[in-house]
């Protein structure tokens, strides 16, 4: 059945993992990794895409190092990109609260925690350099909470039991971020960055096989541009918008790794996304994205639903007995700490039981009461202000007097472009960094791991192993006039020119509603081989509708919002498809992905470890993708079914 | 409810703008602004007319792209970003001016788009802690006490998004430098650079055409992350002591 949607091509052979003790790999593996001399730094040019932290870490690092970068971006400038978004905190395995910490136990919990679909080396040397990035991000300014002696302070969150979060009130995403930003205007001012803003990658350039630059578009004059270089860096983010609601930011896309992909760049696990259990509730058809309240409100939040369905008194009314606070009573060890997949599913559960409260009875409450009695609200309010701040000014409630009401939402895309362990795609010259990527959560990624990644990737890991490749060049000049350059530059122009001329009755954003719909409702938090059958039926239909029948208006020349989402808008269709292809073929349930044929007797996720623990390395093959398996061995934990109970 | 909303249209940055009315019924005091424009720009993208050009991206209120002077005021009147401000605020009837940034140093790009590219530059200038990848030290060698920690990260707590610039009469960029100079001034790290910051920081914020600080303070008060004004006063002081000193 499922093979009437792709074929199988070979299994992948070559990760350019190290073998050996696992605490040695990463070492090992950089010292025969080739250098580049300094000197020879500066002749050679690395293009990296997106200024969120893994971009803007590699592009401030490697212009450190003495390569020419050149930086894009669509934002109008690089510190908007979404990490800024990020709320709660950065993991690092320093051990400061003497609570049983070490590298190998974060490389555990990340590992579990991904439910054993990510590698192990890569998860490691994750874990290995989390300690650095807080050296590094301390030295740069960054303004992390600190006790009053004016050491660091921690935090705990989802899915383990030690505190190692790193964090800076609710916005850490937006400190981290900024040192990043910083580090990297520093190297525009040194003259290494050369800094492009509202320019938006439309397609990759490859010639005698190799990443050799990109076609943007200026976002600004419409004109279209080719950049080449000896090696292209996607530091992209992930592709939550499909969804059309989710907590990403407006311009979050795929486009750039989708294009590499229809260049020939396989795709890892599209089917894993993650859905946060903590969100605002959607209010009305209008809505444009949701919002996040950081996972770190779980520290203190107490999650309940009323015992009995259909309760409709105020929450205050309704007394202990008769509320369910059903992942302390379900979860006892983790509590309200349980995995973003376990508490998102338990959510809709009791949702789908009729106990939900709120519009449409889709939202749980998050209940802050008893951390007020035992805390104070000064301490309450020191720890999450503006988390609550946030709350009050989307929903006109006030969650320091009432509980919050939350649902999930999706936040995260564990998939991404394959790249092998020097984050290297299948295509040469071409990497992948951060969110963009598929690497290293796994299923299931937890909290305060994408800081982690993302600055990992880009401070750490990249410049060392973007070097073996660069060692080889420069190569041989690509002149503007080059075949493959003035292809590719025809094929956006083409593009560009045949979505402008439909001038149909539809706008964009109702296409993407509709696409976001089919998702949610049939690639969302549960998924059966009959509702991503009917899905990417659905999504054919509706690709279709839109390239007869969207409206676009303006002219390809100039400012143009709408013609920048319709790009966006009809790469999401081909992911989509690809996603449920991806979720269909995937007949066992791990981590974000959740197969309702594939669970145990209590409802928890049933994965199948004989049949698929691989990796899905999606070739793009129009309509019949190609899928390549990268099988995943366990050298060093135990493979076993998760438990928080 | 029934609003109208009077918004200033400009196709490119060498045209002549002017307010265009629209009127929108069945608006849900539940929407945000950013929200109530979407629907908006349906409309007008079914009729056949340009929809409004508005930069927007997170629309949590941390990003600091979006940013449209309302009635009057930069964000409008509750002390937020623009994204995070929802329509409960207004009321039937209500007739809404919204227009983009104006100030010298930010060029409209169309209709409520600015460029504020000056802000990265001014950042270029000095606004960071030189501190290449790789060379840190252990981070809990270096004890910050909390009150500075605190001071220093409601300093860094700016998003950029530059209602600063546009609340000031004079189109200062002040507040927005001055933020960068107090957070990265109160930590131990930042001190080695803290003369030559202050002083390319001010120099290129000049360079920029933003106009200079008078102590009004409006900038605070329209500031969406409640900056304050006494980090003025500390880039003032770091100025008179680099100057001094160089």
């Amino acid at each position: 059945m499922t093979t009437d949607f792709f074929t199988l091509g070979d299994d992948i052979a070559d990760t350019a993992a190290p073998g050996g003790p696992i605490e040695q790999r990463w070492d090992l593996h950089k010292f025969n990794l080739k250098l580049v001399n300094p000197a020879n730094r500066r002749k050679i040019k690395v293009i990296i895409v997106g200024t969120g932290l893994a971009g803007a870490s590699a592009a401030a690092t490697l212009g450190e190092a003495g390569y020419q970068v050149t930086s894009f971006c669509y934002q109008d400038s690089p510190r908007r990109a979404h990490s800024i978004a990020a709320q709660g905190g950065i993991n690092a395995a320093k051990n400061y609260r003497n609570d049983g910490d070490s590298i190998y136990r974060l490389f555990y919990d990340t590992v579990k925690g991904g439910d054993f679909r990510s590698r192990e080396s890569n998860s490691y040397r994750l874990a290995q350099v989390s300690v650095n990035i807080i050296d590094q991000c301390v030295a740069q300014g960054v303004p992390f909470a600190r006790e009053y002696g004016g050491l660091l302070d921690n935090r705990s969150f989802g899915g383990v039991q030690v505190s190692r979060t790193f964090y800076a009130r609710g916005q850490t995403g937006q400190q981290l971020l900024i040192g990043a930003y910083q580090a990297f205007e520093r190297q525009v001012a040194a003259g290494t960055v050369e800094d492009n803003t509202r320019h938006e990658m439309l397609d990759l350039i490859m010639v005698d096989g190799r990443a050799r630059g990109v076609v943007v578009r200026d976002m600004v004059t419409g004109e279209i541009e080719t950049h080449t270089a000896d090696a292209v860096v996607l530091a992209t983010g992930g592709y939550g918008n499909v969804y059309f609601l989710s907590t990403n930011a407006m311009g979050c896309n795929v486009t750039a790794g989708w294009r590499a992909h229809r260049r020939g760049a396989y795709f890892g696990n599209p089917c894993y996304t993650q859905i946060h259990p903590t969100c605002i509730p959607v209010s009305g058809d209008y809505q444009s994205k949701l919002t996040l309240m950081s996972e770190s409100l779980r520290n203190d939040g107490r999650i309940w639903v009323p015992k009995v369905g259909g309760d409709t008194r105020h929450p205050s009314d309704i007394p202990e007995d008769e509320r369910d606070y059903y992942l302390e009573r379900i979860y006892p060890s983790f509590g309200n700490l349980v995995p973003r997949d376990i508490a998102s599913r338990a959510a809709k559960y009791q949702c789908d039981d009729g106990k939900g409260v709120g519009p449409g009875g889709l939202g749980v409450y998050l209940d802050f009461a008893s951390a007020i009695e035992r805390l104070g609200r000064d301490a309450v309010e020191a720890k999450y202000g503006n988390l609550f701040d946030m709350y009050a000014q989307i929903t006109g409630e006030d969650p320091y007097s009432e509980p919050m009401r939350i649902y999930p939402a999706v936040h995260y895309t564990m998939g991404g472009l394959w790249v092998d362990y020097d984050l290297q795609s299948n295509l040469k010259g071409l990497f992948v960094t951060g969110e963009a990527n598929f690497s290293d959560q796994g299923a299931n990624r937890l909290g305060a791991s994408a800081l982690m990644q993302g600055l990992a990737d880009g401070y750490f890991v990249l410049p060392n192993t973007i070097a073996n490749y660069l060692a080889d060049s420069p190569f041989e000049p690509v002149p503007d006039d080059h075949e493959a350059v003035v292809e590719a530059r025809k094929a956006v122009e083409d593009r560009v020119e045949k979505l402008m001329s439909i001038q149909g009755n539809r706008t964009v954003d109702s296409f993407h509603k509709e696409l976001g719909n089919i998702m949610w409702e049939y690639c969302g938090m549960e998924r059966t081989e009959e509702g991503l059958t009917k899905a990417i039926g659905l999504i054919r239909e509706l690709k279709a509708e839109f390239w007869s029948n969207v409206k676009i208006p303006g002219t390809a020349g100039e400012f143009n919002q709408t013609l920048e989402r319709a790009g966006r808008v009809a790469d999401f269709f081909e992911l989509g498809e690809l996603m449920c292809i991806d979720a269909l073929n995937r007949a066992e349930s791990c981590g974000g992905h959740f197969r309702a044929e594939s669970q145990t007797e209590e409802g928890e996720a049933m994965r199948h470890d004989d049949q698929f623990a691989y990796v899905s390395a999606w070739e793009f093959g129009g309509d019949t993708p190609v899928l390549h398996k990268e099988h995943l061995e366990y050298e060093f934990i135990e493979m076993k079914a998760r438990s928080y109970k | 409810m029934k609003i109208t909303v009077r918004i200033w249209r400009q196709k490119n940055a060498d045209s002549k703008g002017k307010l265009v009315p629209y009127e929108l019924d069945n608006v849900s005091e539940h929407m945000s602004f950013l929200e109530m424009i979407d629907v908006l720009n349906e409309r007008l993208t079914l009729e056949g007319e340009d929809p409004v050009s508005i930069d927007s991206d997170c629309r949590e209120g941390i990003c600091g792209m979006c940013g449209v002077v309302i009635n009057g005021e930069p964000h409008g009147p509750e002390n937020t970003t623009t994204c995070q401000l929802h329509m409960r605020t207004f009321n039937d009837g209500d007739v809404i001016d919204v227009e983009p940034w104006k100030a010298a140093a930010f060029p409209v790009i169309k209709d409520l788009v600015v460029d504020r590219g000056a802000f990265d530059r001014i950042i270029q200038s000095g606004g960071y802690i030189s501190a290449p990848t790789g060379s840190a030290p252990e981070a809990n060698n270096l004890p910050v006490p909390k009150h500075d920690a605190d001071h220093a990260f409601e300093a860094a707590t700016c998003i950029g998004c530059g209602a600063c610039v546009a609340a000031c009469p004079n189109g200062s960029a002040m507040l927005f430098t001055a933020a960068k100079i107090t957070h990265l001034g109160l930590l131990p790290q930042g001190q080695a650079e803290r003369d030559s910051r202050v002083l390319g920081m001010v120099e290129q914020m000049d360079a920029e055409g933003f106009g200079g600080c008078t102590n009004i303070g409006e900038c605070t008060a329209a500031c969406p992350k409640g900056i304050p004004l006494d980090v003025i006063s500390r880039l003032n002081r770091d100025l008179m002591g680099a100057i001094a000193r160089s």
